[in-house]
């Protein structure tokens, strides 16, 4: 790769400063370092039970075996669990958490940036607040009130944490994001005699489509991805989410590496597909999230 | 004013469950701390009904060495651990994306994509990597990786360093490492580093974006090596970032959980344990709330000394900006 690399340059530049040579040298090695796990993972993850117990995990597989694949999504023992029923789970509780959160967040940071009130600023602090917690500050309290609600151990629980405790990250983007609307286009319509609601509909939300795009991605890679919360709002498989089930998955395949792989790679995969897809608006969430950076 | 009443009647909803779920559930938090609930019975109200034991739980925290200083210092050695090496690696590929490379979209997204898994998956992986019997020694020890070792760890002179990675658990130079209480944490350090080291690229990279080009130029004219303009110049115009970037991976490592869980789970015996880790065990497995309420308000206090401060510069930023 660095070869090919080098010769494309040197076509465009006659010198190849040893300068350059190094940068890029730095950067194939550490590309190469940073794809170590996922080599790991997808070669793993091919490799059929014989070869779990006579390879290490640096050896190419024999076959593209999809065995390992079949036995993380449903494990051939019964009740050993497995990553198909916790996808479904993580679907269920994560897109309708992203949706909430998101509107929940749009008309939050739609109103702190141009329905400003006296206080506007002080709420605002109130809410960010609730971003920089370590979640364990809450927890206890959370499944407390969540057993007297019925809804411990339940999608709908971990949903509804999920929601609130977004408030703060998506209220934050929205916000940033509303900064940058004109506030001409919004007194002109003032002017018109439109309302606070008539402007949302008709001007705001029609601009906030990468808004919510970005909001959106942050949201779905955080909930999909969450593990505190998933692994002490629930209990039982019907309703743990993704990372418990590989979690689970791992402790009861403890030698089977091939599986392990296989299962980490399938739970990635939504998050992954998102990533490769939206990296440009994942970055962006990424930047929006640490405040104004 | 009607439309000031719908502005902040909009934000209610928001404000109330902050009050609720954020700020009185601290401050549950903090009352079942100082109350005697260390036993299996669930709560039949929303609030703990056991007797009051002051400051008890703190006093037994403190005196459990698990917890006190085990726990407390392997975090903080954690925490030193994953920003510093985080930022040295972030800063490093920062800098070399920023002259112009071919590729450059490339490269920025190969080093982001850990940031879209998850720690858990970051740790199943990492965990078959570490491994003293499957992973990376089976790779390197055969280029001599192990002799290497071996002789480092024998150099009189360094014995004095070995001794002190060694007590503090991150001596990565030992062969067994996840399997070593001597290595074990700072395995840990380098599966996380891979996670969030792109994190720090990627807002370095927009920092140094965000610096005009002439700035640099006029330091050429001076006669500035690019070095310099990076050490002198441009680095020290991103200080705004630094403390940004250190926060967020200090409030990331201060809670740390699901990483230490699906690696080591604070093993060999307690050589990776953190607060996190305790708290879970206390309360979900022992049942010793009020004993694990103490640790969740001993964390809350840690990233409160550190977020705190940083939130308030940021908005006051924001009010003067």
């Amino acid at each position: 790769m660095s070869a090919a690399r080098s010769s494309a340059r040197g076509r465009r530049r006659v010198t190849l400063r040893p300068s350059r040579l190094l940068i890029y040298g730095l950067l194939v090695l550490f590309a190469i370092g940073f794809l170590v796990p996922v080599y790991v993972a997808v070669v793993g993850s091919f490799k059929t039970l014989r070869e779990v117990n006579t390879t290490s995990i640096w050896t190419l597989p024999a076959s593209l075996d999809l065995g390992a694949w079949r036995s993380a999504l449903v494990p051939p023992l019964q009740n050993s669990g497995g990553i198909a029923s916790g996808l479904i789970n993580s679907l269920t509780m994560t897109i309708p958490a992203v949706i909430v959160s998101s509107i929940w967040g749009s008309i939050n940071g739609y109103v702190l940036s141009k329905w400003r009130f006296p206080g506007a600023d002080a709420v605002f602090a109130l809410l960010l607040f609730g971003m920089f917690i370590p979640y364990q500050a809450i927890l206890i309290p959370l499944v407390n009130l969540l057993e007297q609600l019925g809804l411990y151990d339940s999608l709908a629980g971990l949903a509804i944490t999920h929601i609130v405790y977004g408030i703060p990250i998506t209220t934050l983007i929205f916000r940033n994001y509303y900064a940058s609307i004109p506030s001409d286009l919004i007194e002109a319509a003032r002017v018109d005699g439109a309302g606070l609601v008539a402007i949302y509909r008709r001007i705001i939300l029609p601009l906030s489509v990468p808004g919510f795009v970005v909001v959106g991605i942050w949201q779905f890679t955080n909930i999909w991805n969450e593990f505190l919360f998933a692994v002490t709002l629930t209990s039982a498989p019907s309703s743990q989410p993704v990372t418990v089930a590989l979690q689970n998955l791992a402790g009861s395949f403890a030698a089977l590496y091939n599986v392990q792989m296989a299962g980490a790679l399938i739970s990635a995969l939504p998050t992954l597909l998102v990533y490769v897809l939206l990296s440009r608006y994942f970055i962006r969430g990424l930047l929006a999230g640490s405040l104004k950076g | 004013m009607r439309t000031r009443l719908l502005a902040i009647g909009l934000l209610l909803p928001a404000v109330a469950a902050s009050l609720v779920f954020v700020y009185g559930f601290i401050a549950w938090t903090g009352y079942a701390s100082l109350t005697g609930w260390n036993q299996i019975r669930r709560l039949r109200n929303f609030l703990p009904d056991f007797p009051l034991v002051g400051l008890d739980n703190y006093r037994s925290l403190f005196s459990t060495p698990r917890f006190w200083p085990n726990d407390v210092v392997n975090n903080a050695v954690f925490t030193v651990g994953f920003v510093a090496l985080c930022l040295a690696v972030g800063l490093l590929l920062a800098v070399l994306l920023d002259q112009r490379i071919r590729g450059e979209a490339f490269f920025r997204n190969l080093f982001l994509l850990p940031m879209s898994l998850s720690f858990v998956v970051t740790g199943t992986i990492w965990s078959w990597i570490l491994n003293p019997n499957t992973g990376i020694n089976q790779l390197l020890d055969p280029l001599g990786l192990g002799a290497f070792r071996h002789t480092l760890l024998g150099l009189p002179f360094l014995s004095p360093l070995w001794q002190v990675l060694d007590a503090l658990h991150v001596n990565i130079v030992r062969p067994g490492l996840t399997a070593d209480p001597r290595a074990a944490l700072g395995t840990i350090v380098i599966a996380a580093a891979w996670q969030m080291s792109g994190f720090v690229m990627a807002m370095f990279l927009a920092g140094l974006r965000g610096i005009s080009d002439e700035i640099r130029e006029a330091a050429r004219m001076d006669g500035a090596s690019e070095v310099q303009i990076y050490r002198h110049i441009l680095i020290p115009l991103l200080r705004p970032v630094l403390v940004s970037v250190v926060v967020l991976l200090g409030y990331v490592s201060l809670k740390i959980f699901d990483l230490v869980f699906v690696t080591t789970r604070g093993g060999p015996g307690v050589s990776s344990d953190v607060p996190s880790i305790f708290l879970f065990d206390s309360a979900f497995k022992s049942n010793q709330w009020g004993l694990g309420a103490a640790v969740a308000v001993v964390m809350l206090l840690a990233t409160a000394v550190v977020v705190l401060p940083y939130l308030r510069w940021q908005l006051h930023q924001e009010q003067r900006g």
